[in-house]
């Protein structure tokens, strides 16, 4: 199997490889993919949309549609992952740890459960204290990644950025909330309801924008027809409803990102996890 | 055999990114654990973005960010002067739908584990076989 697995590989390779002689150059600005309509995105972009960034002008604007339903696998990926994984069944045994002692109680009845709170701790077989440095520099350093995320989505359309973007680094710092303190502690503050409500109302602001270019009488996600609504603003609209696409897909994605960790390392049962 | 070697010089990004996809492919077909699998699909669509992300390079051009002393009025804004904005936003978004195709092939797999208590492509055979 392997040796047959490896002359597979090696004869694609070599076709590939064969196949490279015809390409342009290491950049060459005339290869045949900067030419035709790449030329006219970095011509025309500013002129058209107001937006410096080319990258998300073309994402959000002259592909709009296209990202609209990126951002629809992306929703749909969390929700896979929900279906697959959730488990809605209770544990049948609790630990639990008392604070003041370190004794650890082990309840065995299903229905009784302790509250959490400054005398009793959750406990589970992984359970490790968690380490105080870890749990000190994440607590400082989380915000501003958080506000970092935020700069990113909000200066999409200037600077390099965006909403994929800015969603990957919020929802990396709920991940690193879960990792430094533990999953609990991310649930109890993000709750799976809200996220699942964020999830779909990015994909929601996305298609609502369009739709509402449509009641405006344009094409749909032809953010032009929406100046009446921004008093004005009428230069920079384009680059104004790139920005309320993005916040969209930064929700969506920010969203999804935690679903999916927090689904997977628990094993859908939102409990224990890394 | 000078030739071959000036060719390679001439054309090295691609040869890079052939290698990098042929890595996946191998340890898509060749391996046994899911995981990996998974991994090489990983390494597959990296070595794709690269070679969109290369193909979008110009030599001597800027950042697809137009600069401020572009957007005066009356400058006209020339295509060489920057790089390909088109392959970095198709792959901006394939990135991110990389990670979320990961996400769900990791739920699969977490939930093949939980049924069958392996993530071994021939033990997961055996095991269907014997129900």
């Amino acid at each position: 199997m392997r040796i047959l697995a490896f002359i597979v590989v090696c004869l694609t390779g070599a076709f590939l490889l064969y196949g490279t002689s015809e390409f342009p150059d290491w950049g060459d600005p005339n290869s045949p993919a900067s030419l035709h309509v790449a030329a006219y995105y970095i011509e025309k972009t500013y002129e058209e949309t107001h937006a410096p960034n080319f990258v998300t002008a073309v994402v959000t604007d002259y592909r709009g549609f296209d990202t609209m339903f990126e951002t629809a696998v992306i929703f749909t990926a969390g929700i896979g992952c929900f279906l697959l994984l959730r488990d809605f069944r209770g544990k049948k045994e609790h630990y639990y740890h008392h604070i003041p002692t370190g004794v650890i109680l082990h309840i065995k009845d299903e229905k009784k459960s302790l509250t959490i709170g400054k005398e009793f701790g959750y406990m589970d077989k992984e359970w490790v204290p968690p380490d105080l440095i870890n749990k000190t520099v994440c607590r400082i350093l989380i915000p501003f990644i958080q506000i970092y995320a935020l700069y990113v989505v909000a200066h999409g359309d200037y600077s390099p950025g965006g909403g994929f973007q800015g969603g990957v680094i919020f929802g990396s710092s709920l991940i690193l909330l879960a990792i430094s303190y533990d999953l609990k502690t991310l649930v109890k503050r993000v709750s799976e309801r809200l996220l699942g409500i964020f999830a779909a109302l990015g994909v929601l602001i996305y298609a609502g924008t369009g739709v509402l270019c449509l009641v405006m009488g344009g094409n749909f996600l032809d953010y032009g027809v929406l100046a009446p609504l921004f008093p004005g603003m009428a230069d920079h609209i384009r680059a104004l409803g790139m920005l309320v696409v993005e916040i969209g897909v930064g929700i969506a994605v920010m969203a999804v990102m935690t679903i999916i960790y927090i689904n997977i390392v628990s094993e859908g049962r939102h409990d224990e996890g890394l | 055999m000078s030739d071959v070697l000036s060719l390679i010089i001439a054309k090295y990004n691609y040869w890079l990114y052939v290698i990098l996809m042929m890595i996946g492919l191998y340890g898509m077909i060749a391996k046994n654990n899911l995981i990996k699998k998974v991994v090489g699909m990983n390494i597959f669509q990296t070595a794709i973005i690269l070679f969109y992300v290369s193909i979008g390079y110009k030599t001597n051009a800027g950042i697809p960010i137009i600069t401020t002393a572009d957007t005066a009025h009356g400058v006209v804004v020339k295509a060489a002067d920057y790089i390909n904005p088109l392959t970095s936003c198709l792959m901006l978004t394939a990135i991110v739908v990389s990670v979320a195709t990961f996400g769900y092939a990791m739920a699969l797999a977490v939930r093949i584990y939980q049924r069958y208590q392996t993530l071994e492509e021939d033990e997961l055979r055996m095991r269907l076989s014997e129900e």
